[in-house]
């Protein structure tokens, strides 16, 4: 009955097992965002740069993450890397691999939105008050071009620590895999409806973290619209 | 590198069969949350008392876990509480419990671009409500929603690709199975991200081709 189930989230170091494995995903999840964030604003400015071939590039770069699931990236870079290339990365290594070639492309996408929607005339403004071209991007560009991109990428942030949830199926012990774990243990030892609370709390841990995140966005989304 | 073209031919329908089954279950999740979607956006837009913040309770609570979780939570969890479902059926409502969501926010995206001006443009001629809702408010704000729409119906389909942890014999179960059988590693993932290209660049480039169209319709603006 579900009275007694939910007891194994208690019993033996369960919750620090689950915590341990939380994090792993919030290891590789936090390593991956901020390798992307910093990637992905190279990648942003190399996207709206005047260099036709530079755009082209990084375009066919964006396209090619985004058309393939990013569970086949894993895949690739898990087994294919190995047996083709012959470069043998750790499943978490592969992990963050691909989650920062995913994320700086996507990341790239949205800091190009933030700068070409700038309009130029902020730039000749700027210029014609005086403004030195280090003084322009300082005070006007970025402060501006911060402000409509840190939405997106607060989003951005939430979908990988999302996605950080497949890395299990190319082998890392993370949460899901610990609670894997804790469930084949239980059902041998009569707890039948270990895998309803031990999922359900799994659930519970992803939207504890990914829910005031997303707030947070939308808050900064609205606050700046006005 | 070397590709082994035998192997490719002889593997190459089980990969065909298994992007038909992974377009099978994406078609209907992707129909059941485009419905799911398009009511929830309505309840949200016209803040139907009791409703609505079930409503924005389902979508938070969809958008902010991951769809792994959740369908492993339908499989293996709910059965323990006696609701058994079959494989297919989980990945259609777990498609759908995902999808629903995010597909109200391109919906809600596209109603709150509709004007004031044009809400009470029809209200002033005399239209009732749901007058105004068929012949005004929606064909503006689908036009609008077309590309976070059509965004999402490539998602949607990307997700498929989780489902082989239910034993469902998509794409990936295939290239699992192939490289744990015979270990021929370059073949099977090449052969799989050719599955997805195959499944997905076209809707991809008709993607494109309907946003320009549709950034014509600028409707009162």
């Amino acid at each position: 009955m579900p009275d007694s189930g939910i007891s194994i989230l208690f019993e033996g170091r369960n919750l620090i097992r689950l915590a341990q494995g939380l994090w792993v995903t919030a290891y590789i999840a936090f390593v991956s965002v901020a390798l992307s964030t910093l990637l992905g604003v190279l990648v942003g400015l190399a996207m709206s740069s005047r260099f036709t071939a530079l755009r082209a590039v990084m375009r066919l770069y964006l396209d090619a993450i985004r058309i393939v699931p990013v569970l086949v990236l894993l895949f690739l870079a898990y087994f294919g890397l190995g047996k083709v290339f012959h470069v043998n990365l750790n499943a978490e290594l592969a992990s963050i691999l691909v989650f920062t070639l995913w994320g700086a492309a996507e990341m790239g996408d949205i800091v190009r939105g933030a700068v070409t929607s700038l309009p130029r005339h902020q730039r000749e403004s700027g210029l014609s008050i005086g403004l030195t071209e280090g003084q322009v991007y300082r005070y006007v560009i970025i402060p501006q071009a911060v402000r409509r991109l840190l939405p997106g990428a607060i989003n951005l942030a939430t979908r990988m620590i999302k996605t950080t949830s497949l890395v299990m199926l190319i082998g890392v012990v993370e949460v899901l895999k610990v609670g894997q774990q804790i469930i084949e243990y239980a059902s041998l030892i009569s707890n039948p409806t270990a895998s309803f609370w031990v999922y359900a709390f799994i659930l519970f841990l992803y939207f504890a973290i990914c829910y005031p995140i997303s707030r947070y966005a939308a808050y900064l989304e609205q606050k700046w619209q006005s | 590198m070397h590709f082994d073209l035998a192997f490719i031919q002889n593997y190459a329908p089980l990969y065909a069969e298994a992007a038909g089954l992974a377009l099978k279950l994406a078609f209907w999740g992707i129909l059941f949350s485009t419905i799911v979607g398009f009511v929830c956006s309505l309840i949200r837009y016209y803040r139907v008392p009791f409703l609505s913040p079930v409503t924005g309770a389902y979508i938070e609570l969809s958008r902010n876990t991951p769809l792994l979780v959740q369908l492993f939570f339908l499989y293996f969890g709910l059965p323990k509480m006696g609701i058994h479902l079959d494989a297919e059926i989980c990945a259609v409502i777990g498609l759908t419990f995902l999808g629903g969501s995010y597909m109200a926010e391109a919906f809600r995206g596209g109603l709150e671009a509709v004007s004031k001006i044009q809400i009470e443009s029809g209200l002033s001629i005399g239209l009732s409500t749901p007058q105004l809702v068929r012949y005004v408010i929606l064909p503006q704000a689908f036009a609008v929603a077309v590309p976070a729409l059509g965004a999402n119906v490539i998602f949607l389909i990307k997700e498929t690709s989780i489902f082989s942890v239910m034993a469902l014999e998509d794409p990936m179960f295939v290239a699992k199975d192939l490289i744990g059988l015979y270990y021929d590693t370059g073949e099977a993932l090449l052969m799989l991200v050719v599955t997805y290209l195959i499944m997905l660049l076209p809707l991809s480039i008709l993607l494109t081709y309907l946003e320009k169209k549709v950034r014509h319709a600028g409707f009162g603006h």
